[in-house]
């Protein structure tokens, strides 16, 4: 009973988040209202008994994500009042695409599964069982291929961050390391052959 | 008792909240990518739920795969709308026709 109200009450609190985050005007109030939801959807991870998932969606989305997001946010000076004109003509369009697909959804989830019996509560997990150790044992052997892929992708990501926002300004004074080592005594000095003057 | 529709249901709930979202926002790019944060959430909540349901970790494993990649196409998007700033002073979408030819 406690597990259903805590269930839904934590449910609306996300939906009503995430409604936030669509149709705020301001984008920084979008931003916190996103971490809203991360922080909702992570304790509704935790009763589902999906704990590690939970603590990385905190650690890494509103801890990072989101600390880079509203980095972005506050650091352009987006221009508020022009990203709110089109903000009428297309709700009704998208509203309308949404509750289209809601309905349909909703027949599927609560209307076909009844009938091909996909229904029901999560299994009970036996005594002493821990989220993270079963995690870690499939994820270190049966995926540890993939786990691998998902480093280089982030190497690649932290990489491409870093070679698209360097900026090369010109007129800059600072040192060319490979121009100094790579100069030759001829290119900078020239030695001319003359005779000597004569005193007058 | 709260099962497996009900999380299906709020993943649903979710997912049509940022595809429209999407559809409302379009001329904010910042906006764009904060909705497919929320529709990559959605999907998580999928694979959790069902995870949970069969009682097969894989799906959970599948949930830190996708939150990684996420979180680089976050870092990268975010990086490509700063250089976009820089060179246009604007990040309104309906701007961004240069490639139109």
């Amino acid at each position: 009973m406690l597990h259903t109200v805590l269930f839904y009450s934590f449910a609306l609190v996300m939906l009503g988040a995430a409604a936030g985050v669509v149709f705020s005007r301001n984008p920084v109030h979008s931003v916190m209202f996103l971490v809203l939801t991360f922080f909702q959807s992570a304790v509704l991870w935790l009763m589902a008994e999906a704990e590690f998932l939970a603590i990385v969606l905190v650690l890494v989305y509103v801890g990072a994500v989101m600390v880079l997001f509203l980095f972005v946010v506050m650091m352009l000076e987006v221009n508020i009042e022009a990203a709110k004109r089109g903000l009428t003509r297309f709700a009704p369009l998208g509203i309308g695409i949404a509750l289209l697909m809601a309905y349909e959804l909703m027949q599927l989830i609560w209307l076909r599964s009844e009938g091909v019996g996909i229904t029901g509560g999560f299994a009970a997990t036996a005594e002493g069982y821990s989220n993270t150790k079963a995690l870690g044992a499939v994820l270190y052997t049966e995926h540890v291929y993939a786990f691998e892929i998902a480093a280089v992708i982030l190497l690649l990501a932290i990489v491409a961050a870093i070679t698209l926002t360097m900026r090369k300004r010109p007129g800059i004074k600072v040192q060319d390391i490979n121009k100094q080592v790579a100069v030759r005594a001829k290119d900078r000095v020239r030695i001319v052959k003359m005779d000597a003057e004569k005193k007058q | 008792m709260i099962g497996l529709e009900h999380y299906l249901t709020l993943a649903a709930m979710l997912f049509v909240l940022s595809l429209a979202g999407i559809i409302i926002n379009r001329r904010n790019l910042i906006l764009l990518l904060m909705c497919i944060e929320l529709m990559l959430l959605a999907v998580n909540f999928n694979f959790i739920a069902f995870s949970r349901y069969l009682g097969d970790e894989t799906g959970q494993v599948f949930v830190f795969f996708i939150l990684t990649v996420a979180a680089a196409e976050a870092a990268i998007g975010l990086a490509i709308l700063v250089v976009l700033f820089r060179n246009r002073r604007s990040i309104a979408v309906q701007e961004l026709n240069t490639l139109k030819g």
